[in-house]
C-alpha cells in the first residue's frame, strides 16, 4: 500500500492521510498532556486535521469538476478556522482563571468537583 | 506535476512530523513552536489544493492570531515547574498503542475508496492560478457563482451561517474578556483606604514597611 501511495499522483487520499495523522496526533496530545495548554494544542491539531479533509474533498484540482462539491469545502474550512479562534480565546481565559485559582496548570489538579 | 508531488511531500512531511513532535515533546514552549511550523505547513497544503483564500486565512487567523494567543498563555503560565510535565510511562505506552492502531484504521479507510485514489478526472489545470477569494466572498453573502456539476443548479449560499458564526465570535470574545478579567472582590475593595492608592500596600522591603495602624 505504501508503494502505490508513493508512486501514484497526489489525490484526495494523500490529503486524507495527512489529516488523519494530524487528527491522531491531536487526540494523543489531548489524552496524554498534563499541561492545560498542551491539551489546547491538541484541540488545534484536531481541528486542522478536519480542515485538511474539508479542503481536499472540495478541491477541483484533486477530484475534478464533475465530482467536486464546489466551494462548500473551503467555506466549511473557513467556519472551522473562525470557530477555532473563538474556542482558543475562551479556553485560554478558562486556563488563566484556573491558574489564578489553584496556582498550577496541571489538569490533574482540577478535581474539586469530584463527588 | 512532479513539482506538485515534491512540494506536497515536503509540506505533508513538515505538517505530520511537527504534529508528532508536538505530541512527543514535553517542553510546552517547544510544543508551541512546533505547532506554529505544523500549521504553517498545513497552509502550504491548502495552497497546493487550490484553496488560496483558505490558506491565507490559515496563516493570518490561525498562525498569526490563535497561536499568538496560545503563546501568550504559555508565557503567562510557564513557571519553572510547569515547563516540563511528563505523563507516566504506562499512559505514554497506552496512548501510543491506541493512537497507532487508530491511525492504521483511519488511513486504510482513506485508501479503500477508489474515487479518492489517484489524480481523478482533471477539471481544472494546475497551470491556471486559483482565484477563489471573490467566489468565497459571494458565497458568504449568499450568492453562489459555482454550480452543482450534476444538475447545473446553483448551490446554497452561506449568509445565515456567516451571521451566526459572526455573532457567536462576538459573544465568545466578550465572554472570554469577562472570564479573564482581574477579580475585584468585596474584600479587596474594602481593605483599601478611601483615599485610593496606598503606598504601604506595595512596599516590598519589609524593613521599611510601616505597620498600617501607626
Amino acid at each position: 500500500m505504501i508503494a502505490t501511495l508513493l508512486t501514484e499522483p497526489i489525490g484526495v487520499a494523500h490529503y486524507l492521510v495527512v489529516g488523519a495523522v494530524m487528527f491522531i496526533a491531536g487526540i494523543v496530545c489531548m489524552a496524554t498532556k498534563r499541561n492545560l495548554l498542551g491539551v489546547l494544542m491538541g484541540v488545534e491539531l484536531v481541528l486542522n486535521g478536519a480542515n485538511v479533509n474539508f479542503v481536499a474533498i472540495g478541491s477541483p484540482y484533486l477530484r475534478g469538476d464533475t465530482a467536486s462539491v464546489g466551494l462548500d469545502g473551503q467555506l466549511m474550512a473557513l467556519f472551522v478556522i473562525v470557530l477555532a479562534a473563538a474556542e482558543a480565546a475562551v479556553a485560554l481565559a478558562i486556563a488563566l482563571n484556573f491558574y489564578n485559582t489553584v496556582n498550577t496548570i496541571d489538569v490533574d489538579a482540577a478535581d474539586q468537583l469530584r463527588g | 506535476m512532479i513539482g506538485h508531488s515534491i512540494l506536497f511531500t515536503l509540506f505533508a512531511a513538515a505538517a505530520c512530523g511537527f504534529a508528532a513532535m508536538v505530541v512527543i515533546s514535553s517542553n510546552v514552549v517547544r510544543m508551541a513552536f512546533y505547532l506554529v511550523i505544523s500549521l504553517s505547513a498545513t497552509s502550504g497544503l491548502f495552497f497546493l489544493a487550490g484553496a488560496d483564500f483558505v490558506g491565507a486565512m490559515q496563516l493570518m487567523i490561525y498562525v498569526g492570531g490563535t497561536l499568538v494567543l496560545l503563546i501568550f498563555g504559555v508565557m503567562l503560565t510557564a513557571q519553572q515547574r510547569f515547563v516540563h510535565m511528563r505523563p507516566s510511562w504506562s499512559e505514554v505506552v497506552l496512548a501510543g498503542l491506541l493512537g497507532t492502531s487508530l491511525l492504521v484504521l483511519v488511513a486504510s479507510t482513506a485508501f479503500s475508496v477508489p474515487a479518492w485514489r489517484g489524480a481523478g478526472p482533471k477539471g481544472a489545470s494546475l497551470a491556471e492560478p486559483p482565484l477563489t477569494a471573490t467566489s468565497i466572498a459571494l458565497g458568504l453573502v449568499g450568492l453562489r457563482v459555482d454550480s452543482d456539476a450534476q444538475n447545473g443548479q446553483p448551490l446554497a449560499g452561506y449568509l445565515l451561517p456567516f451571521e451566526v458564526v459572526s455573532v457567536h465570535l462576538l459573544v465568545v470574545l466578550v465572554g472570554a474578556a469577562y472570564l479573564a478579567r482581574t477579580r475585584v472582590t468585596a474584600g479587596s475593595l474594602s481593605a483599601q483606604p478611601p483615599g485610593g492608592f496606598d503606598p504601604d500596600d506595595v512596599e516590598a522591603d519589609p524593613q521599611t514597611a510601616q505597620p498600617p495602624n501607626l
